[in-house]
């Protein structure tokens, strides 16, 4: 029923995963990008979701793709809140600047 | 090689490129701006696939709300992005590897499911005579009705969470008709004698 095979939308949730986890790593200071990358990262996984859910014939995976994106703005909207709050309290967003609770 | 292989390859590689310039771009503002490119392209290649409901929640919920949300955020906070940028080149090589690491696993997993060929588990089959909204709406109704609802109480958490995070209460002066009523004129007038020729 698919014209594109699976492998394909696989290979890209791949590449597109390593992105997220590797911008993670190379903005290891500020804040609001490594959320960016969190959402590409889950990104990712809901295309890996729909190819499978189109290749198997089940409609369960658009259906948990939903649910990730339910999550994903969720934690979008928390995780700028802190970020803000942040902001407000230290006039910074640097993450090697949060260790007040370090003792 | 077909139309949709064609389209395929163009929304694929658009989305893959965003996506490195997401994490790369040196102003945030473009981040976000690659970060909507990457959501519009991925709701493409789901149009593509066939979930066509999902595309257009991918359009509404991120580049209509999040991609928002990031933009409103970055543009309001005053941040010294050069200062963030330091140590840039620091971390490339252990991110490089990580990545590399993570990528080679996820193709030696994917290999071997693709190897394996397993018979499809069938569930809840696609029905082809509804359109795709039909289907979702009506397991979404059903079957999936708790984690329906769960997904609201996560959204109705995330509500107030933000708003209690970032709800503060100025120092305002609002009128008190009691206190202004009260008021004694012992504790609001006080008379001096000043002497002319001299200050108070």
């Amino acid at each position: 029923m698919m014209a594109i095979p699976v492998t394909h939308y696989l290979t890209l949730g791949a590449i597109l995963f390593t992105t997220g986890v590797f911008g993670i790593f190379l903005n290891r200071k500020n804040v609001i990008v490594i959320l960016m990358s969190i959402e590409l990262i889950l990104l990712a996984v809901n295309i890996n979701f729909v190819a499978f859910s189109a290749s198997l014939g089940d409609l369960a995976g658009q259906l948990f793709a939903m649910f990730i994106l339910t999550v994903a703005a969720g934690e979008a909207a928390i995780g700028l809140a802190i970020v803000v709050v942040y902001f407000r309290n230290r006039g910074s967003i640097e993450v090697d600047d949060i260790n007040l609770m370090r003792g | 090689m077909t139309v949709e292989l064609f389209v395929f390859y163009l929304l694929a590689a658009v989305t893959v490129a965003s996506g490195v310039m997401v994490i790369s771009a040196r102003n945030p503002v473009h981040s976000v701006l690659f970060l909507i490119l990457a959501f519009f392209n991925s709701a493409g290649l789901f149009v593509l696939i066939g979930a066509e409901f999902l595309a257009m929640i991918l359009v509404v919920v991120y580049v209509g709300a999040v991609a928002v949300l990031f933009m409103f955020v970055v543009m309001m906070l005053d941040i010294n992005f050069l200062r963030l940028q330091e140590g840039y080149m620091k971390y490339l090589p252990v991110g490089l590897l990580v990545g590399l690491i993570l990528l080679a696993e996820l193709v030696l997993v994917g290999g071997t499911y693709l190897a394996a060929d397993e018979p499809a588990v069938t569930t809840t089959a696609l029905t082809p005579q509804v359109s795709n909204t039909v289907a979702i709406g009506n397991l979404l109704y059903t079957q999936y009705f708790y984690p329906f609802q769960t997904a609201g109480l996560i959204l109705l958490v995330a509500i107030i969470g933000a708003i209690t995070l970032t709800l503060r209460h100025r120092p305002v002066r609002r009128q008190d008709i009691g206190m202004q009523v009260n008021r004694l004129r012992a504790e609001s007038v006080e008379l001096r004698k000043v002497r002319s020729g001299s200050g108070v």
